[in-house]
């Protein structure tokens, strides 16, 4: 039988088998121990666990960013939880300077085995400060681990590897993720870092699709198969370490590479992801777009939001200009991901 | 018109215009999560009565009581709500960062506490320029959990900047009571600490409200440094959204009683002749008629808007 969980039960699922296996897990954050458990995913782990595991935080991020730190020092393994990335901003200081450092710093004599979960928001006119991907500033230091699942059954193993992990792990999730639905077997399995999962095999361009994009760049699959492009479709699920082989095997065969992601372009994963690529193909390049996020904070307004970020539409448009050239204009019909269009909360 | 009769009028058209917001919201026109006021309307209009137009506020997403009792433009405040290109931010900011510069109503922030040392260097500023003018910066109780307030507070207080520090505590940061986040729930004695001259008020009473904080604010004004007022005030409705959530478990509609019981349009209604209040209803209904109508016609913004106003380039 394969059972089939939310993204967001995946979550809650690996938090709660890592809690009954290591009484040194514990769960923080503001609204975790409320009745909507930051989207069900910490739901009833405070009444299991009790207030001592899994408690709500004042207002206060880079400080509580702090004491998960300190309290990593002092033997637990904190998951700190952010209902959106734009809070993380908040917590700059203290994942930088300290927990990503504090290893080499310390010259190996502690290590900072935390997680940091937060939340990428999107629709419902959330806006400028709700809806940020800003998983690229993590990926740039050192010392810190980014891992971005698309599916259930990564988000489950991926969480629980990032809790058993002994280094800080920024753990990026994107709202539209909680409602993916996917097989997720009910053991306990943790998912080593480092391995990108080929979602779907093709030959004709590959397209990386970072998180949500991920399952916007599914449904792009299926537009290019209507004309008869073949697009192989990569989740790189761990941003660093990145799986450069996987990706650079699959570009080496298809000669073409879209990479999509949920965040701006610039100086972004895709870029990384582009340059680490081609290091790889021995300084050889081949026909690549980028698309993320249009290069401006997020407007409210729907249809400025609508055009905000890359849809299965622009994603198959811009595959499909790498395989057939701009000479033959393509205006895939447009796919509305139900989960956009559904959503209206809980923000 | 008496003050009874301006605070009224004041405090109705703030809430009739959320009640219509809350009416709207499940046809989708306003597609934006809103944070309504319903029940603190009192605090916005009592503290804006004793500033001068000139006079700047700081709001918080939960904003629209303190846009609008500021003087900000009401047609453009549902514009905004409707995603309209004649929208406070053309469209770009819905119902969390209203704004309306010419009113003194600086950009509202998503992003608790951000807003409170803007004000802060506002009130700089204007040492600088020798202007007289005062900066009310509102925000909820769990601001104060963060470390921004305090450091905002010290530096104000260091330095006597005319800051009017305005706490809207309601109790409740989304779900958590207060008490879970603080173990000492007076803010005012948490504001003495940092030599900043602190009053608890009743953010129900406006007429009350009104006559302190013009004693508050005159002080700023004469260079006396800052002020903190802590006004005691409650949500009716949920956290974000249009509805009520005393179902939801995490406070009781036995503790709101008392609330809606002093409900700061009811006490100021109650001091009325049913005539007045009847031709006050009657103007304010029309006026957010017409505000809602032109939201109704008023254009979405064109795509070129997406990417237009990033930066401020040299002309
Ligand atoms: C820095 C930051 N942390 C967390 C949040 C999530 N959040 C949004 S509103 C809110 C409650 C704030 O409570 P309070 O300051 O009392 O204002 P109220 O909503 O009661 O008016 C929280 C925690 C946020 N927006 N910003
Ligand atoms: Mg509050």
């Amino acid at each position: 039988m394969t059972r089939k969980l939310s993204y967001a039960e995946a979550l809650l699922e690996a938090t709660h088998q890592e809690m009954a296996h290591d009484p040194s897990v514990v769960v923080l954050g503001m609204g975790v121990d409320d009745f909507r458990g930051i989207y069900g995913t910490t739901k009833g782990l405070a009444e299991t666990f009790g207030p001592e595991r899994c408690f709500d935080t004042p207002l206060s991020e880079d400080a509580m960013t702090g004491v998960a730190i300190g309290a990593a020092l002092g033997g637990m393994r904190p998951i700190h939880v952010h209902i959106r990335m734009d809070f993380v901003l908040l917590c700059m200081n203290q994942l930088l300077n300290i927990a990503a450092k504090a290893r080499y710093m310390y010259g190996a004599s502690v290590s900072v085995p935390i997680v940091v979960r937060s939340v990428i928001g999107r629709s419902w006119g959330q806006g400028a400060q709700h809806s940020q991907g800003l998983h690229s500033l993590f990926m740039h230091v050192p010392g810190l681990k980014v891992v971005a699942p698309s599916t259930p059954y990564d988000a489950k193993g991926c969480l629980v590897q990032a809790i058993r992990d002994n280094n800080p792990v920024m753990f990026v999730e994107h709202r539209m993720l909680h409602f993916q639905r996917g097989t997720v077997p009910e053991h306990l399995y943790a998912l080593p870092f480092g391995h990108a999962r080929v979602l779907s095999p093709g030959t004709d361009v590959t397209i990386v699709g970072i998180s949500y994009m991920a399952v916007e760049s599914l449904r792009a699959q299926s537009l290019l198969a209507e004309v008869g492009i073949s697009a192989e479709v990569i989740d790189p699920v761990s941003l660093l370490p990145l799986d450069v082989d996987t990706i650079a095997a699959s570009v080496a065969k298809t000669g073409r590479l879209l990479i999509v992601d949920t965040a701006w372009t610039s100086c972004g994963a895709t870029a990384e992801i582009v340059t680490a690529v081609f290091e790889r193909l021995g300084g050889r390049s081949v026909p690549f777009r980028r698309l993320g996020y249009a290069a401006a904070p997020c407007p409210t307004t729907k249809n400025l939001e609508n055009l905000y970020y890359p849809t299965p539409a622009t994603i198959a448009q811009a595959a499909h200009s790498l395989v057939r050239g701009d000479k033959q204009p393509w205006q895939p019909r447009s796919v509305e991901a139900p989960e956009v269009v559904e959503f209206k909360g809980p923000f | 018109m008496n003050q009874t009769e301006v605070f009224y009028r004041q405090v109705l058209r703030i809430r009739r215009v959320e009640e219509e917001v809350a009416r709207v919201y499940p046809t989708d026109k306003i597609k934006s999560p809103v944070h309504l006021s319903i029940g603190q309307e009192g605090v916005s209009v009592g503290i804006c009565a004793a500033l001068r137009k000139t006079d700047v506020v700081c709001p918080t997403y939960r904003g629209h009581a303190l846009y609008l009792a500021k003087g900000g433009d009401l047609n453009a405040m549902i514009a905004e709500l409707y995603g309209k290109v004649t929208g406070c931010t053309r469209g770009k900011g819905g119902s969390m960062h209203l704004i309306d510069v010419a009113a003194g109503v600086l950009g509202a922030s998503a992003i608790v506490g951000t807003t409170i040392p803007l004000a802060v260097g506002y009130a700089y500023a204007q040492r600088v320029k020798k202007t007289d003018t005062v900066v009310a910066s509102f925000f909820g109780d769990g601001a104060v959990d963060e470390g921004a307030f305090h450091e905002s507070m010290n530096f104000a207080a260091l330095h006597k900047l005319p800051v009017l520090f305005v706490c809207e505590n309601n109790f409740y940061s989304i779900h958590s009571p207060q008490l879970a986040r603080q173990p000492h729930a007076n803010l005012c004695d948490r504001a003495s600490s940092y030599g900043v001259k602190s009053e608890q008020l009743d953010g129900c009473d406006v007429p009350e409200l009104y006559a302190r904080a013009q004693a508050a604010v005159e002080s700023v004004r004469a260079g006396d440094g800052p002020r903190f007022l802590e006004c005691m005030t409650y949500r009716f409705r949920e956290h974000v959204g249009p509805n009520e959530d005393f179902h939801a478990g995490y406070r009781s509609r036995e503790e709101a009683e008392p609330w809606f019981a002093r409900d700061p349009l009811r006490l100021l209604g109650q001091r009325l002749d049913p005539i007045v209040r009847t031709r006050i209803e009657a103007e304010v209904e029309l006026e957010i008629a017409d505000a809602f109508a032109f939201a109704e016609s008023s254009p979405f913004p064109p795509s070129e808007e997406l990417l237009a106003d990033v930066y401020l380039e040299a002309q």
